[in-house]
């Protein structure tokens, strides 16, 4: 947003018109209008408009004549800090009179090394700083800007420009970004412009070659048909986590009669640990609205909505700058580039419910009512939207097509496995190095991902299992790394794609814990439609929670159901599988099962040791406060909630066990690690 | 729950008023205007929705507590939601709600006494690599420890 250029510097965005002989407008719209930002003049030859046209090129492309900043300004980098360096940067060129361009991009991924700035001076690369606080960023503003002195020691790297010399040997210190390991095992085509352009300038989009699928597409004249053939030849599979053939659903949806038909993007990123919508919606979201256009020109759709989660404000301002600026310019809307093609595109702003994601409910939302699924046939395609034909695709699948459409469908098929093609987007949380997001090609192993890209387990610790598909997925042990990332592999190992979530952990981690956490999230998201779901989870939440619970105290009976618990897990799951009404609920169990076939003596140390092996389950643990580190300082026995602990001043304190209520506030806030808990 | 018959009045039919009457589809964007200009859903702009949409004001009702985003209830001047997603539990974040909760005294959903702060917990915000996650207002923070909360909070004390 907001490139901050002196008004001598100012030059017209790239979707103006070169001169009055232009008369694209959204009412009375020009076939040649995409090609013309790219290529043109082309309706008539003259030295000025070609001039004025390379220009706003170029400064779409980032050949500025004065030196350009870069914020990573995504929600991570925001939330690490770079909220505070933008002012500060501000204040800086001000008080030395810089002249300097400013621009917030979106997440490039590396959220572990947020915030990022990046520098590129005229005719250099680009030069990427990371964990940038304030005094860091006035730090590189001082040496680079000011006195030009390139801070090489406190750089990460450098991304290659095209008006770069790439073999410059003032950068020959620096690696080149893509290179570094993190990196080097991605394959970028959803995030290829994440954090490298301007999300709110449709210029830079179209610079890029942003909507030449479209315009390829409505100049075949053939009502999406071509559009059609490249995505089924593609072989591109649902993003959201069932996997169902993208082609195939657009088909069924291309056959109905009925119109008005509706095309839905799915952006209600509802799994826990999952930010891969909110970062493409954030960094490159004119990708997601071309894949619409194309998936509305293919199945026949003139309306359409993004679901966007309420959570996301960013994302959310970010679609609406952009709908708004592609009404403006006539690329929504009526007839669009004069192919008496039309799509009219609203945003709906989701209110907080999980099983919004799911199909029927999403669409039930949409038309004001209580998010709850419906019994499918009839399927969306066949009745949807106020019962008119609707295909519904998830963000990442839309950010596929454009790709497609313009290279064709055979090249998106050549990466990947036989089943599932193409590159998948990660979110790659939990307790590893390189925590962010990474697209990876299908068919890498899930160690790959882990080890390599995501450069192993934070300080080293021993990894355990990788969560991937959220709630819904599954766990996978340290085994069964070596599967696969596709559809079919990880369905045979228990687990699911999902959305792209994958949550590592390591041996502190208790999975008896983790499902206990799913299952509670999915009790709390069940709609409550349909009993197996509403009563099933609540009965699994139950039990887990008899598990983890402190141990003495217990009646006899309630001994004899702790013993009996793992039994009735495994009863109750296969009903809930089977008799849930949607996939919420089918699903459900899922978190449940994984962990019991992988980690069973997990679960029978809880049950029958009632010992946690992890550590993690408190009121499974007894606290001593170890009498050789123990400085008698006292904030263990102001911290305790029950009074449990006590001794004087300068004195070992002791932790009475009767009244102990295992909460772990002392070792919490103990600076000299002399609470122990077993 | 109180009745707003008052001041309130005139705000909730000039926000019905910018919506179509009579089309549900604007029933949950119509909640968020409200929702948006108080901080929660007072039940006289829920019948008053009712009325605008020509919608039973049970249909209303069931609609604004479904979605966990809606709240009937007024919030403090600060509002504090503690991210329980997968990646902020795998670090903790349930030892953060609880020294959150043990703080202000009350338990998630709940407003201190003195109106100051609201507790609630979001299901993931989608910043989960800087897990643990609390946001206050529009702020975020990362990496909270169980033991900064109460130098966290203290600004927002002030404010």
């Amino acid at each position: 947003m907001s490139t901050v250029l002196r008004e001598h510097h100012t030059v017209k965005a790239l979707t103006e018109a070169c001169c009055s002989r232009c008369t694209h407008r959204a009412a009375t719209p020009c076939a040649d209008y995409v090609r013309c930002r790219r290529e043109g003049p082309i309706c008539h030859q003259d030295a000025g408009c070609s001039a004025v046209l390379a220009g706003a090129r170029a400064a779409a492309n980032h050949a500025l004549a004065v030196p350009i900043i870069y914020l990573g300004a995504g929600t991570c980098g925001l939330a690490s800090g770079m909220d505070k360096v933008i002012p500060a940067l501000r204040g800086f060129l001000a008080e030395h009179d810089l002249d300097v361009a400013m621009k917030e991009v979106g997440c490039f991924g590396l959220c572990h090394r947020e915030p990022m700035l990046d520098i590129k001076k005229p005719g250099r690369p680009r030069v990427c700083f990371d964990g940038v606080d304030v005094k860091k960023a006035l730090a590189i503003a001082e040496r680079y800007l000011l006195n030009d002195d390139i801070p090489a020691e406190l750089a990460m790297g450098v991304i290659p420009t095209p008006d770069a010399d790439p073999d410059a040997p003032e950068f020959a210190a620096l690696p080149d970004l893509y290179t570094l390991p993190v990196l080097a095992r991605q394959r970028r085509t959803v995030l290829k412009h994440c954090g490298l352009i301007d999300p709110d300038s449709l210029s830079e989009y179209l610079a890029r070659g942003g909507y030449a699928a479209l315009e390829k597409a409505l100049a075949a004249g053939d009502d999406g048909q071509s559009v059609l053939d490249h995505v089924l030849q593609s072989g591109l599979r649902g993003r959201g986590g069932g996997g169902f053939p993208t082609g195939r659903k657009w088909q069924l949806t291309r056959q109905q009669t009925p119109t008005p038909k509706y095309l839905v993007c799915n952006a209600d990123e509802g799994d826990p640990g999952a930010f891969m919508d909110r970062s493409v919606l954030e960094g490159d979201p004119h990708r997601v609205i071309e894949g619409m256009l194309l998936g509305a020109l293919a199945i026949g759709a003139s309306y359409g909505y993004i679901y966007c989660r309420a959570e996301y404000p960013l994302a959310i301002k970010r679609l609406e700058h952009s709908i708004e600026e592609l009404e403006r310019v006539g690329l929504l809307g009526d007839n669009i580039l004069g192919s008496g093609f039309s799509f009219h595109l609203k945003l709906k702003q989701g209110a907080g419910a999980f099983v919004c994601g799911e199909e029927t409910a999403l669409l039930a939302s949409i038309e004001g009512k209580r998010g709850m699924p419906r019994v499918r046939p009839p399927y969306p395609a066949q009745s949807g939207l106020w019962g008119q034909p609707t295909c519904i695709n998830n963000v990442e699948t839309f950010a596929n097509v454009s790709s497609i459409v313009a290279e064709g469908g055979a090249a998106f098929a050549s990466v990947g496995t036989e089943r599932s093609k193409g590159t998948k987007v990660f979110a790659l949380t939990g307790t590893v190095k390189n925590s962010g997001l990474v697209e990876v090609p299908m068919g890498i192993t899930l160690r790959e991902v882990v080890f390599e890209v995501g450069g192993g387990i934070l300080e080293d610790r021993p990894f355990k299992a990788v969560q991937i598909g959220g709630p819904s997925g599954g766990c996978i042990p340290d085994q069964l790394m070596d599967t696969p990332v596709d559809y079919d592999s990880l369905i045979a190992v228990g687990a699911m794609m999902g959305s792209g979530g994958l949550v590592v952990m390591d041996e502190r981690t208790c999975m008896v814990d983790l499902a206990r956490f799913f299952m509670e999230f999915i009790r709390n998201e069940s709609c409550g439609k349909c009993i197996p779901c509403r009563e099933g989870t609540t009965r699994m939440l139950e039990i887990l929670e008899r598990i983890v619970r402190p141990a003495g105290g217990e009646s006899p009976r309630e001994t004899v159901e702790r013993f009996k618990s793992v039994t009735l897990l495994e009863e109750l799951a296969p009903v809930i599988r089977d008799t849930s009404l949607c996939g919420l609920g089918q699903t459900a169990p899922n978190p449940v099962l994984s962990t019991l076939r992988y980690f069973r003596d997990e679960y029978e140390a809880h049950v029958f040791e009632r010992r946690c092996p992890a550590g993690a389950c408190r009121a499974l643990l007894t606290f001593h406060i170890v009498a050789e580190k123990c400085k008698g300082c006292t904030l263990c026995a102001r911290q305790c909630p029950t009074g449990a602990i006590w001794g004087a001043p300068k004195q070992t304190h002791i932790i009475d066990q009767d009244k102990c209520v295992h909460c772990g506030a002392c070792q919490d806030v103990c600076k000299f690690d002399a609470v122990s808990a077993q | 729950m109180t009745t707003h018959v008052c001041e309130c009045a005139s705000a909730v039919e000039r926000i019905v008023r910018a919506f179509p009457s009579g089309r549900r589809e604007a029933l949950i964007p119509l909640l968020q205007a409200v929702q948006e200009e108080f901080g929660y859903l007072p039940q006289d702009a829920l019948r008053a929705i009712a009325r605008h949409l020509n919608l039973p004001a049970a249909k209303v009702f069931g609609v604004a507590t479904f979605y966990n985003q809606f709240r009937l209830k007024p919030v403090g001047a600060h509002t504090i939601r503690v991210c329980r997603g997968t990646a902020c539990h795998v670090r903790g974040s349930k030892q953060l709600l609880d020294a959150v909760a043990d703080h202000l005294g009350v338990t998630p959903g709940e407003t201190t006494a003195d109106g100051e702060f609201t507790l609630e917990t979001v299901a993931c915000i989608g910043a989960c690599s800087i897990a643990p996650v609390v946001m206050v207002d529009g702020d975020f923070h990362g990496a909270v420890k169980s033991n900064a909360v109460a130098k966290l909070l203290e600004p927002y004390r002030e404010k």
